[in-house]
């Protein structure tokens, strides 16, 4: 969610506040009817502002409006265009809620809806309504809606002490901050008692009673003014950002900062709310900050669950939230504070005993004592429930395990039993220390609860095996009570100690394990340049980690579809369709256990990075419910943000590649295009000039001249056609549909009509032809091996000086046929011989001197050959000077022995 | 002959038909035009051709269909205007019924010696078998005698076959398939390497150069040409 901008303080419009400008303009605006208690006639003003907008020729539409039988209201209503409501069908209840789709269907200028703070029917796209004008916001469609105070995410806490009443439907502090006006509906506590007396004011019949309470005049005039200074605060942040978009130096302090420090109490929640309120009066940036000591992994999962909650408020909240691992809570806070120029820690009121700080220290105090220049504040942490999560996690999967507890007592068991066999040699006084050995024993093995379970076993074994009276519970020596009682604190302190101890190997262990995972998988994907495997490797990867199942979507054609998983043949259903699109448009998670779209089979979480929403990657899990703990996503996130990065790399270098291939199909267009404009001029040049010179020759014509002239014409005419027929074959062979006609055919009808077709090119040249008696038939495609035949020959003409002689021969050589065509003229330069069939390519020569072409007749010749099977090579002759092209085909096995039986006897 | 011989030229393309009706007029035909396949069926009918020169390509109906109506009313010889690289295109339209072909772009005096072929062909149909003579090559089809400057050729049966059916229509192109049927019979309309083999071996008797052959012309991917007799 994006938050009005209050971190850049410096003398210039800051960047962000001028996208944050732009982007306003783009979005549709929110109005936001403000008021103090329900009855302020809100709904009313809202209707009144909308029609005054339709008198002045806006488009509006009615999404929803709750008139709560209000005649003054309905008669209002009557005007406008009301776009139809979806009924939903929920435990025999028929709901009606906003049909979000018609309205983007519909598409109005502005549409209005009633009670932003509204909770939608369960299987709606949305859980709440804010969602939804967040969504008709996005689309361009300003919105009018209508809003209590209380319903405030950040005011929630204050409104409940006021009023003794706490509302559940909350909405986040940013909506009001995205709102680009606020009208503050007010009335006097008194006028609303009287509306309310005359029963104007709609109550809900279950809550009437309670309601007595929350419309008395204290309350209401509290109300009001937390009506009124919200709204005024955001007329200050409007202010505020008007100020930096236009580059006003404004009084705002220099780089103030709100730290909030947070654990797993549950008044965590209100610690976060009070910082954004402080950083919101101090328009400061603020964070939340959860140091993760070994502690952490001894809290239950409703603590971490508690925690990521917390931490997640105050990203909604706009705060940016810290989780960092470390040994000391104070000095982590601080050293965290001070690379970070954070002015002021905020901290919850301590929840420890004054025992438990006397034991442990309190953090409070050690931070108030270390801050030096930093601000602590501690502030009141009076619990209130968590809020509705994003993302529900499930459960940790630890779940209570009876074998250590079996093992303590066998380790017990076994205790007893060495300290009964040494006692019957010996009598040791400390004999209790064998006990000691168990219990330490289970501490390392099993953690604290096992070994203060052996403990307990211990103490009481002890007592009746080895305190007189023996074989039995009671003691009867004083001083062997205080010996217990000792030994009793003695193995709790020392299974605790070893407990802990364990848990921090254990905890560092895991780090190393996931550390190691997320290093060997960075480097993997590092080695990886291509999508299909780096994604492959993660799907691989988070599946065998998580014991999920995965689905990777990248964008393609601007939608995003499946492009990897795992299992690989996994397939979407159309919510999970919806789902997955609505995280790649809102960059947000959708899906199964989310916010939106809850009904789809998987969660979807956007893959990012800095620069953006790369991907979605959908996850799904047999089980009901959701599908990770919070650990999970943790290491879900790590590894999700490693494989944004590469996906997003491997996109940049194909970004590049596209680029180069561009370039190259640009620079080939602009050589065909000078190619043929220089091909069709000089021909055509030709032609004209002895067309207007013939016609200019004065009676009688001197033959001659004509003759010249004439033949001039009909060469470039030709020539002209040799060049459109190259054009046309390789148009043909580039669109990779060249019609290939196969038939038996005879070589030396080829040459024929090859040299037939070429008779005029080769008529100051001396050709020989040598087609070995007897070839066998072939088969090929009769068109395409003339025109080749043809190329090759045109080509020869080309280079070789006239009177010399140009060789076409036919040979077999095994099970292929040999075609030859060998000029004797300068011969191809080394590395030039595979080149020359690039198209466009030609050998440079000097200036003017080098002969017209194309530079397709031998790329259309290799192309054609090669459709049909064969090969084109070019050589310098070795007996002499010049250039051989040799063509190959194979033979037909069989075609032989066929043509015989046609053969006459 | 006293009557001008008269040639109707379809084409939609101006200049084309201006230039054939110049050279045309020039070569002593009487030339007339039309545009469009409808307006050819129609001159046809009318104006009695004694050859029609058709281009394929016209606007309002598929030049095939036009050779196929023209042959319902008219035994009028058609030469077909194609273009290169089309050679199924030529082959369906001879065995529509067209006469012969030329492929665009083409000299005036190919076209010249296609007209004179087809007119020469239907005199012919009206009497006197006729010996073939050309350069050194002359084929006495009634005598069944072949002779190269005087010296008679041996031929096989089915090489003189072959040769019979060029002579009786020399100057025209005759498709493979046209060829195979009348020789070998209609089961064997498929089997091109029978009449590859049987060409090659009536070049190697009757050219002087059989790489480079005088007199029986290869067209590629359609048939073979007996060259028109001097």
């Amino acid at each position: 969610m994006s938050q009005p901008d209050q971190s850049d303080r410096e003398n210039r419009p800051s960047p962000e506040a001028l996208l944050a400008a732009a982007a306003q303009e783009r979005r549709g605006k929110l109005k936001i009817f403000l008021g103090a208690a329900p009855g302020v006639g809100k709904t009313y003003e809202m209707l009144l502002a909308a029609a005054q907008r339709r008198r002045e020729g806006v488009d509006v539409v009615v999404g929803v409006v709750e008139t709560h039988g209000r005649i003054e209201t309905e008669r209002l209503l009557r005007g406008l265009e009301i776009v139809p409501r979806r009924r939903v069908e929920y435990r025999g209840h028929v709901l009606e809620e906003m049909d979000i789709d018609a309205v983007l269907q519909r598409a109005p200028e502005l549409v209005l809806v009633d009670e932003l703070a509204h909770t939608n029917a369960p299987g709606s796209r949305h859980p709440k309504r804010h969602m939804d004008v967040a969504e008709l916001l996005a689309a361009g469609i300003d919105v009018y809606t209508t809003l209590n105070v209380q319903h405030l995410e950040s005011l929630n806490d204050v409104v409940a002490q006021i009023t003794r009443i706490r509302v559940r439907e909350t909405i986040p502090d940013s909506v009001i901050d995205q709102a680009a006006e606020i009208e503050v509906v007010d009335l006097t506590p008194e006028d609303l008692i009287q509306r309310l007396n005359e029963g104007k004011v709609y109550v809900p019949r279950q809550a009437q009673r309670a309601l007595r309470h929350y419309f008395s005049p204290g309350n209401l005039t509290a109300l009001r003014e937390l009506a009124l200074r919200r709204a005024a605060q955001r007329v200050d942040e409007q202010m505020l950002s008007y100020m930096q978009a236009h580059a006003i130096s404004g009084p705002w302090a220099a780089g103030e900062r709100v730290l909030a420090c947070v654990s797993e109490s549950p008044g965590s929640a209100q610690v976060v709310r009070q910082a954004r309120r402080v950083a919101d009066e101090l328009k400061a940036k603020w964070s939340v900050i959860y140091i993760e000591t070994s502690r952490h992994h001894r809290l239950s999962e409703v603590e971490r669950d508690r925690i990521a909650d917390t931490l997640r408020l105050a990203e909604r909240l706009g705060g940016e939230a810290v989780t960092i691992p470390g040994r000391r809570v104070a000095d982590d806070v601080l050293a965290y504070a001070r690379s970070n120029n954070v002015t002021s820690i905020l901290v919850g009121k301590s929840q420890r005993s004054r025992w438990q700080e006397l034991l442990r220290g309190s953090v409070i105090y050690d931070l108030i004592r270390k801050a030096n220049n930093i601000g602590v504040q501690v502030v009141t942490s009076e619990g209130k429930p968590i809020p509705p999560k994003t993302v529900e996690t499930r459960p940790g999967g630890e779940q209570f395990d009876f074998l250590p507890y079996v093992v303590t007592v066998g380790m017990v068991a076994a205790a007893s039993l060495i300290a009964l066999a040494i006692d019957s040699f010996v009598r040791l006084p400390n004999i209790s220390l064998v006990y000691l050995a168990a219990i330490l024993f289970t501490a390392v093995a099993y953690g604290l609860m096992p070994s203060l379970f052996a403990v307990l076993l211990s103490v009481v074994t002890y007592n009746f095996f080895f305190l007189p009276p023996i074989y039995s519970f009671t003691i009867s020596d004083p001083a062997n009570v205080m010996a217990l009682v000792f030994f009793s604190i003695v193995a709790v302190l020392t299974s605790n100690l070893t407990a802990r101890t364990r848990e921090q190997v254990l905890s560092a262990q895991r780090r190393a394990k996931d550390a190691t995972e997320l290093y060997t998988f960075s480097r993997k994907l590092a080695a990886t340049n291509d999508l299909d495997d780096l994604l492959w490797a993660f799907c691989y990867q988070v599946a065998a980690l998580l014991k999920v199942r995965i689905v990777v979507l990248l964008p393609e054609k601007g939608q995003i579809a499946v492009r990897a998983g795992y299992p690989p043949e996994d397939e979407l259903d159309e919510s999970d369709i919806a789902a997955a699109k609505w995280t790649w448009a809102h960059n947000q998670a959708a899906g199964r256990a989310s916010d939106t779209l809850p009904g789809a089979r998987r969660l979807f979480l956007p893959m990012r990075t800095g620069r953006g929403i790369v991907g979605v990657l959908g996850l799904d899990r047999d089980r009901p419910g959701p599908i990770l703990t919070p650990e999970e996503r943790r290491l879900l996130d790590a590894l999700s943000d490693l494989i944004a990065v590469a996906i997003e790399r491997v996109q940049l270098a194909e970004d590049i590649d596209e680029a180069r291939i561009a370039a190259e199909a640009d620079r080939l267009r602009s050589t065909l295009l000078t190619s043929i404009s220089h091909d069709l001029r000089t021909p055509l040049a030709s032609i004209i000039g002895s067309i207007t010179t013939l016609k200019t020759l004065k009676e009688p014509l001197d033959p001659r001249v004509k003759d010249e002239l004439v033949t001039t014409i009909q060469e470039e005419a030709e020539r002209l056609n040799r060049f459109v027929g190259n054009l046309l074959d390789m148009s043909r062979l580039e669109s990779g549909a060249l019609p290939i006609k196969r038939q038996v055919l005879d070589v030396g009808e080829l040459v024929e009509t090859a040299l037939r077709r070429a008779a005029r090119l080769v008529s100051h040249h001396r050709v020989e032809v040598a087609v070995e008696a007897d070839l066998p038939m072939i088969s090929g495609d009769a068109t395409l091996l003339e025109q080749a035949l043809f190329n090759l020959i045109d080509n020869a003409a080309k280079y070789a000086p006239a009177g010399s002689l140009i060789r076409v021969s036919a040979r077999r050589n095994g099970d292929q046929l040999q075609l030859e065509v060998s000029d004797e003229g300068p011969g191809i330069p080394p590395d030039h011989l595979e080149r020359i069939f690039d198209k466009f390519h030609r050998v440079a020569a000097d200036g003017d001197k080098r002969p017209p072409g194309t530079g397709l007749g031998l790329a259309i010749c290799r192309g054609f050959v090669e459709a049909l099977g064969g090969t084109l090579r070019a050589a310098n002759r070795a007996d002499r000077r010049g250039a051989v092209f040799t063509i190959t085909l194979p033979l037909p096995a069989k075609t032989e022995g066929e043509l015989e039986a046609g053969a006459p006897a | 002959m006293s009557k001008a011989q008269h040639v109707l030229v379809v084409d939609d393309e101006k200049s084309i038909r201006r230039f054939l009706s110049a050279g045309l007029a020039e070569e002593g035909y009487e030339v007339s035009l039309a545009e469009t396949g409808s307006e050819a069926i129609e001159k046809t009918v009318q104006g009695r051709p004694d050859v029609v020169i058709l281009d394929l390509g016209l606007p309002d109906i598929d030049g095939k269909e036009v050779i196929q109506r023209i042959r319902k009313l008219s035994a009028v010889p058609i030469i077909i205007l194609s273009v290169r690289a089309d050679e199924s295109g030529k082959v369906q339209a001879l065995d529509l019924g067209a006469d012969d072909y030329v492929t665009k772009p083409f000299g005036m005096e190919e076209l010249n010696a296609r007209i004179r072929t087809a007119l020469r062909r239907r005199l012919q149909e009206q009497g006197a078998p006729p010996v073939y003579r050309c350069g050194d090559l002359a084929v006495d089809l009634v005598r069944r005698l072949v002779t190269l400057g005087g010296r008679e050729v041996r031929l096989s049966v089915k090489e003189f076959e072959v040769l019979r059916l060029l002579v009786s229509q020399a100057g025209r192109v005759l498709t493979h398939e046209f060829i195979l049927r009348e020789v070998w019979g209609p089961a064997n309309a498929e089997n091109i390497q029978y009449l590859r083999v049987y060409v090659r071996s009536l070049r190697h008797k009757l050219e002087k150069d059989p790489t480079q052959p005088h007199y029986i012309l290869t067209e590629t991917g359609v048939g073979y040409r007996l060259k028109a007799p001097d």
